[in-house]
Formats: C-alpha cells, structure tokens, sequence
C-alpha cells in the first residue's frame, strides 16, 4: 500500500492467493510438491537404513507399517496423484508446438499420453515388485 | 435503450489523488437492458450520474485492448463483459490488479510500455531485402508457429492476473514475453539475438512459476503462459549452447 503522486496508489499484495479460487488452486499443487520431498526422504532413509544392515533395514520396514505411516503413506499418495494431475494440465503449455501429420496436437492429446506413461510406468514398477517376490 | 424500472447496482473503487489518500468505494444504481455491456454501465454513471468517473475506453468490440478492469474480481475487458450476466449484482468494479492506479479505473502502464518497447516489437530482417526481391514468403505451418501469439491486443488483463508480476514489477510479464515469442519464433525475423537478453533475464522467463492464469484470462486465447513456458527451454539451451559454440549463444 502506497501512495506515489508521479506513478499512482499500489494495492497490497497480502493475501493475494486467497483473492481467487484459481490461485488457492495454484498454491495447492505448489503444496503437494512437498509431498513429493517427503515421500523421497522417506525413500532415501530406507537406503540408509539398507546399507545399515538387516536388522537396521527390517527395522525401517516395521516403522512404515505403524498407523501413523499408514495414514501419512495415504496422505502422500492422494498428494501424489493431484501432483501428477496438475503437472499434466500444466505440461501442454510448456511444450513447443507439435504438428502430427499437417495438424497441431491438442492440448487433450497432450495430457492424455502423459497419463497414458504414468499409468504404464505404475503399472511395470508394481508388475516388477510382484515378480521379485514371487 | 434501458428498460424502464430495471436497475443493477454498480460499486466502482475510486481514487482521486486530490481528494483522498487511499481509494474508497462509491456506489451507483444504474437502469440496464439485457444487451449493456459493463462499459456502458459505466458510460451511463459517466454521462447522468458523476461525470467525475475516470476509466480508459475506445472499440466497444474487444480490439483496442483499453477498457481492462476487475469485475468481480476477475480481470476482464468491460466492453465484452455483460450486466445480464452478474444479475443480481451488486457489480463490483476496479482498476486493473497489480498496476498504480492513477485515477479510479485509470492504470499507469509506463512500466508495462517500456518493457513492450524493450522486446523490440518488429521485425528485424535478417538481411537487408530489396524491392525487387519481392515480398517474404511464409508457409501455413510458419504462420500458425505465430499466428496465434501476434493477436496480443496489449489489454494487460495477463498481468493483473499474474501474481508474479503483483509481487515483483519488474517481471518483464505474460504479453510482453508472449509478443517477444511472436517475433522470435517469426520464420522472418532475425532479431533473435537481440531479444534473448531479455528472455534469459531473471525478470525474463525465469520468474514465471507457471500459475497459468494468464493465458485463462487472455481475451483473444494468446496463451502466454504456452510462450512463456517453451521459452524456458529455449532460455536453457541458448545458456548451454555457449559452451558449444560460440556463435549459437547470445552473449
């Protein structure tokens, strides 16, 4: 807020991102990138708790079976897909265009291939995970 | 002509530096018919209410890019913006966000003009062409790589929708990085170089998160926030390709 004669009055910024559903939105998916980080801490104790030893690494996986784990593994998977989401509805603006035989490629399309890899990448790691322990 | 007996109430936030310190919100009961516009809304106050009333206006159709204000809260071009649409009202009505208002309505945009003149907003030939050379030829692809980025009306409504700009105004901005795209990307032009200082910048491409907003705003589906972004990859490898050849970067 301030007054200047020769450029004009400036509004305050404070609490701009609750001034419009789109940015509570925005702040949203810039939250769940802590999500992200989190999860890869967790990911990255598990590491050092394997090159700790068995009894160490046998440890870690008895941590992520208590309640408290569970809730926040949930937490952090419903973070991790609104994260996915707004990454592919961000993604076709990030993008040169793309001409697919003489015609641009739709934004839709755009989005609906990098869903297309996300599930093909979830479903090859799970696939993987079931072959090494069977 | 208004209906007789149908009335909207318009909220306006004024501002008369003369008169007060900071802006305050004057009320108005305006008649309305179905086809009025929030401009002419606005017109009305203007001509039989309080001619006090400042804001900027000239087409009436969506081209001159002058009439950008908030309504409601979202940055919208009054003169395509209809009274029917906000019944019961009241309208609410203010300057543009995230630029000094001057007087009521009335935004400075000396920041915004310098920094459109800074992109070098022309073509610049990569080599001089004589009369005789006849005219430069484009394809339908290299025009569609632009097409859409030249039809920037200068409203600003990007910017009042930028939160990035409302924090730091020195961010060169969605319109001008977009118009900056539109020249850069011309199959024409080879000012390139030129413009990648302002690009690379961190003003430039770099302080845009990628809210997206603007281009949900652009009333002529510019899609800034499309030029913008590709830019950052454009940005990156002119960065990198310095250390390639010499040539391939800008400084």
């Amino acid at each position: 807020m301030s007054r200047d004669p020769a450029v004009g009055y400036r509004r305050p910024m404070r609490g701009w991102w609750r001034r419009d559903p789109f940015f509570v939105r925005y702040m949203f998916r810039e939250l769940t990138a802590v999500a992200v980080l989190v999860y890869a801490i967790v990911l990255t104790v598990g590491v050092v708790r394997l090159a700790q030893g068995e009894a160490a690494f046998n440890g870690w996986l008895q941590a992520l079976r208590s309640p408290a784990s569970l809730l926040l593994h949930a937490v952090l998977l419903l973070s991790m897909v609104v994260h996915a989401h707004s990454w592919f509805e961000i993604m076709p603006k990030t993008m040169p265009m793309i001409f697919v035989g003489g015609r641009r490629l739709a934004a839709t399309t755009i989005q609906r291939v990098g869903w297309g890899a996300a599930v093909v990448v979830t479903v090859v790691v799970f696939a993987a995970a079931l072959w090494a322990r069977a | 002509m208004p209906d007789a007996g149908r009335t909207i109430e318009i909220q306006v936030l004024r501002y008369r530096p003369e008169q007060e310190d900071a802006p305050v919100w004057q009320s108005y009961t305006v008649p309305f018919s179905d086809d009025m516009s929030v401009l002419q809304g606005l017109q009305h106050i203007k001509d039989d209410i309080d001619g006090t009333l400042s804001f900027r206006w000239s087409c009436r159709m969506a081209i001159c890019g002058s009439c950008g204000m908030m309504v409601n809260g979202k940055p919208k071009l009054s003169c395509q913006t209809f009274l029917r649409d906000l019944l019961p009202g009241p309208v609410r009505i203010e300057a543009l966000a995230h630029f000094p208002i001057e007087r009521d309505l009335v935004v400075n945009v000396d920041g915004f003009v310098k920094k459109l003149e800074g992109i070098k907003p022309y073509l610049i030939p990569k080599e001089p062409r004589t009369l005789a050379e006849g005219e430069y030829l484009q394809t339908p692809a290299q025009l569609e790589q632009i097409e859409q980025f030249s039809s920037c009306i200068n409203c600003m409504l990007c910017y009042a929708a930028c939160p990035q700009f409302g924090l730091n105004a020195d961010f060169t901005g969605p319109g001008v990085l977009a118009l900056l795209h539109r020249y850069n990307a011309d199959s024409r032009d080879g000012g390139r170089a030129q413009r990648m200082e302002v690009l690379n910048a961190e003003e430039g491409v770099w302080s845009c998160t990628a809210v997206g907003y603007c281009s949900e705003v652009c009333p002529k589906h510019v899609d800034p926030a499309n030029a913008v972004n590709q830019n950052k990859v454009n940005s990156a490898m002119d960065y990198f390709l310095r250390f390639l050849s010499p040539k391939g970067a800008t400084r």
